[in-house]
């Protein structure tokens, strides 16, 4: 900060909503050229939307972006790219159905006579993958036939294909096995003594301390600090991670622990890579949350015990009985009795153009017939029913689920797999981008669910609801459960320190010594965050 | 020797259409009295000209993701434009051409701003265009008929030595070293031409490997700062000037125009069939042009074999010409089905909808 260049990269008051919702609120940062930059962050913090933003996929509302000083603006990755800003994103960008050579030069190909020149975008390719130490990969290959992991060095090279002035990591090394890992990190370094700036998100605490020579903590959309890497431990670190704004009331929990045998128990369930030896058990009239970070397995979780994924390895037990589930038909049917409220209402969980009773019947339509028909009287009762239930404001049933608001689409939602009493209810973040009040409803509602006898697995990328409503939560890392919290330990400290699979060194707060009372501190050490982060960005 | 393997493992719709197409031609030229010779060569070859530049047309729109039903309509269109601007001296004809090119371009860049610029569904985008299509075709020949220049026509619908001979090219045909090839139907040389002048400079251009790219995916396309919107413009386009080709063929061929509204529902059909067949996926981003050549070929060869079986031989139960449509749809079934085969590798099964 008191060199005279100006910074490689700037950002001031940069800020950008989505709806009601503050993705990022003033941020300042500055990255310097010839450093490794982490970025870190709980769920929802801000991390990603940053990125995209220095990348040109999204516009800021408000604030500058500045290179060298200068101020820039980006229409598209274009003109980011022009910039010198090349990226590898979680979602990679590469077209399936072209070849490794063709992607690498997608761009910028060689050209002769004004047409790309195959035989030099090969001999580009090959250097490029020899320099990420990937000679094993045929250039003319498609995309389409390797194997994630192997996608993502072709990631890498293309990017490096680029000469980038700032090349940005969004968990770039998150479907990578050891010899790559090595690999990349020899020359994430290279690439940093060569004067490139690199902006790093990951997950995992030690390649951060391996690497970084920077971090940034983000929080609630805004920047809370940025430090050396040496500067602070990881407990610090935790602990400027949490202090998430609770204005939330979550119904109370349930005074007496799990009692019966339980309903599903998972033994040992391991799916490509991205599920490894999971294994729980779930009783009735409890909620078991999971948590961690996204992208951690979670969602293939919930997507394998619905039947939806081939080639699942394990034991799935419903009521003692092995099950193998072949699909949601047979999942949501007797004797199994599951449902799952997916991850996006839009495109698995509504049929958009479909009247509102048409969606809250869809997955009970078998019990509504009569003969081959539906029965118009007992779907009429049902729909009523359910709407009144969940409270949806709608004046017409018969209007497109497309016209009802965030929250009560999801309420319909919930309403389609409640209409068929299931047993087991699978929820992939149920309260994403919905109103403070329709969110109480709901936790009410899975309250009630769990009283009445039902088994709940919620997976939330808010950690405030993990805390408020589950009794139990399974903390999931690189597909697997690496700690189980259980009534006063789920709490900030553990769910943020779990997400990032670290053991803390000594309990958090001060007077933390004492085995009751974590409830209490909780309250105070939120507020005592809140505090910090008001004050680092003044 | 890799190189190889893999070239032909991604090729192997490609392959199959070929393979396809010499299997029945072969068995055609068998048991046809004249099979193998010239001027059936030329027959069958004028036969399949229009279909498979239709096929060509229909292509582009595909490998995008998109699907054009304004092939036919648009081939209908130039051939009724041809019976009316293709006379006069050789300034003319050529303004003709010229003519009847520039309108299936601009029907296709039409085509194109309404699926870019309008956000319309490609299918109901063509579905209206190809109407209007139809509607100028009836406008510009209400009765079929008209003229065309009969030099013009006989020089390119038969084979090179009455090319060389109509423009007294190589003396008149008769040069010694030209014999070899004077036997050669001229739109095979036509195909050929379009292909090496036109497509393969466009496939290996920057914008033809965007056609690719949207196809295949459009979000990873755009991440990767391809222009995406000038890709899918000049997919369509390219579609209107193989369309404006095939049509412009068929004014050649016949010497008129008419305003066929089920011919050009026909060809905007078999033009889609024969893509598919040639190996290109109707999801977009893989396959080509020469494969729906060898498709459009494999389609008519089935028609020709129709011509050709004795009910006295062993094919004799297949010589009943009631059975083509359901003979043509067999091989359309086993061509989908090859291409559909990845659905058994999906791990993940809502990856099946996407």
């Amino acid at each position: 900060m008191t060199s005279i260049a100006p910074p490689l990269l700037g950002l001031s008051a940069v800020s950008k909503r989505y709806g009601g919702v503050h993705a990022l609120r003033g941020v300042d940062l500055e990255g310097r050229a010839g450093s490794i930059h982490a970025v870190l962050g709980e769920n929802g913090a801000g991390k990603s939307t940053l990125m995209k933003i220095v990348a040109g996929v999204v516009r800021p509302d408000e604030g500058q972006i500045r290179i060298d000083g200068r101020p820039v603006a980006f229409a598209s990755p274009k003109d980011a790219a022009a910039q010198g800003i090349a990226c590898i994103f979680q979602e990679l960008s590469l077209v399936p159905d072209l070849s490794i050579a063709d992607n690498i030069s997608i761009t910028n190909p060689p050209r002769r006579f004004g047409l790309i020149d195959r035989r030099a975008q090969r001999r580009r390719a090959e250097e490029l993958l020899a320099r990420v130490g990937c000679e094993d990969i045929h250039p003319l290959s498609l995309v389409k036939d390797l194997p994630l992991s192997r996608r993502q060095m072709v990631e890498i090279a293309k990017a490096l294909g680029r000469d980038p002035r700032i090349l940005i990591l969004d968990e770039g090394t998150s479907a990578l096995t050891g010899g790559d890992v090595e690999r990349i990190y020899a020359i994430v370094r290279r690439l940093r003594d060569e004067g490139v700036l690199l902006l790093y998100i990951s997950h995992r605490m030690n390649e951060i301390r391996d690497l970084a020579d920077r971090c940034s903590v983000f929080r609630n959309g805004a920047h809370v600090e940025t430090f050396d890497t040496d500067a602070r431990s990881d407990d610090e670190i935790v602990r400027m991670m949490v202090g998430r704004d609770i204005h939330t009331v979550f119904p109370p929990k349930r005074a007496e622990a799990r009692a019966g045998a339980p309903v599903l128990e998972v033994r040992g369930l391991t799916w490509a890579e991205r599920l490894r030896d999971v294994s729980f058990a779930l009783h009735p009239g409890e909620i078991v949350g999971l948590g961690g970070l996204e992208g951690q397995g979670q969602r293939e979780l919930l997507l394998a015990l619905f039947g939806v994924l081939r080639g699942v390895e394990g034991e799935v037990l419903v009521d003692g009985v092995p099950r193998r589930i072949s699909g949601p038909g047979q999942a949501k049917s007797t004797p199994i009795g599951m449902a799952l409220i997916p991850e996006d209402r839009k495109t698995e969980g509504l049929m958009l153009p479909m009247s509102v009773a048409d969606n809250v019947t869809a997955a009970s339509l078998s019990r509504l017939r009569r003969g081959p028909f539906i029965d118009a009287e007992a779907e009429r009762r049902s729909v009523e029913r359910m709407v009144e239930r969940l409270r949806i404001k709608v004046d017409d049933v018969r209007r497109p689920v497309s016209t009802l608001s965030g929250g009560n689409q999801q309420k319909v939602v919930i309403a389609k797999w409640l209409l068929n009493e299931p047993r087991i209810v699978l929820m992939n973040d149920p309260t994403r981008g919905i109103d403070v009040g329709t969110k109480q409803e709901i936790y009410q509602l899975l309250r009630d669910l769990a009283d009445a006898g039902a088994a709940v697995l919620l997976f939330s990328t808010d950690y405030a609801e993990l805390i408020g409503c589950c009794d139990r939560v399974l903390m999931l890392y690189e597909g697997r459960v690496v700690r189980v919290l259980e009534g006063g330990e789920i709490d900030e400290m553990n769910l943020v320190a779990g997400a990032f699979d670290l053991s803390l060194a000594a309990p958090p707060a001060a007077a933390g010594a004492a085995d009751g009372g974590r409830a209490h501190v909780d309250g105070a050490r939120s507020d005592a965050a809140r505090v910090d982060a008001r004050g680092s960005h003044v | 020797m890799s190189d190889l393997r893999l070239r032909l493992a991604q090729n192997r719709g490609l392959i199959g259409a070929i393979l396809m197409f010499a299997l029945l031609y072969g068995l055609y030229s068998v048991l046809h009295p004249r099979g193998g010779s010239g001027p059936l060569l030329v027959q069958n070859a004028n036969e399949s000209f229009a279909l498979v530049l239709a096929a060509m047309a229909q292509t582009l729109p595909v490998l995008t993701g998109g699907l054009d039903l304004s092939v036919g309509p648009l081939m209908t269109l130039v051939n009724c434009l041809a019976s009316q601007v293709l006379n006069g001296g050789p300034a003319d004809l050529a303004l003709g051409i010229a003519l009847c090119l520039g309108a299936g371009l601009l029907g296709g860049f039409v085509n194109g701003c309404l699926v870019v610029y309008g956000r319309v569904q490609p299918i109901v985008a063509t579905l209206a265009s190809g109407a209007v299509f139809t509607g100028i075709a009836l406008l510009l020949r209400p009765t079929p008929g008209g003229e065309i220049d009969k030099d013009l026509s006989f020089g390119l619908t038969y084979d090179l030595a009455e090319l060389a001979a109509t423009f007294g090219l190589f003396d008149d045909g008769k040069a010694p070293w030209f014999a070899p090839f004077a036997g050669l139907p001229t739109p095979v040389l036509l195909v050929v031409a379009i292909v090496v002048l036109v497509w393969l400079p466009f496939r290996a251009s920057v914008t033809g490997r965007g056609c690719y790219a949207v196809g295949s995916s459009e979000g990873a396309a755009y991440m990767s700062g391809i222009a995406v919107d000038r890709s899918r413009l000049a997919a369509y386009m390219l579609a209107g000037l193989f369309a404006a080709t095939a049509g412009l063929y068929l004014a050649l061929q016949t010497g008129s125009g008419n305003a066929d509204a089920p011919q050009a529902a026909a060809y905007t059909l078999n033009s889609i069939a024969a893509v598919v067949i040639g190996g290109t996926s109707l999801f977009g981003g893989s396959g080509g042009v020469v494969g729906s050549i060898f498709g459009a070929l494999v389609l008519r060869a089935i028609s020709f074999n129709f011509r050709v079986f004795d009910p006295g031989s062993w094919l004799g139960a297949l010589a009943d010409p009631l059975l083509q449509p359901f003979v043509e749809g067999l091989v359309l079934l086993l061509a989908v089905s090859l291409g559909a085969a990845r659905v058994l590798r999906v791990r993940n099964r809502l990856h099946l909808f996407g």
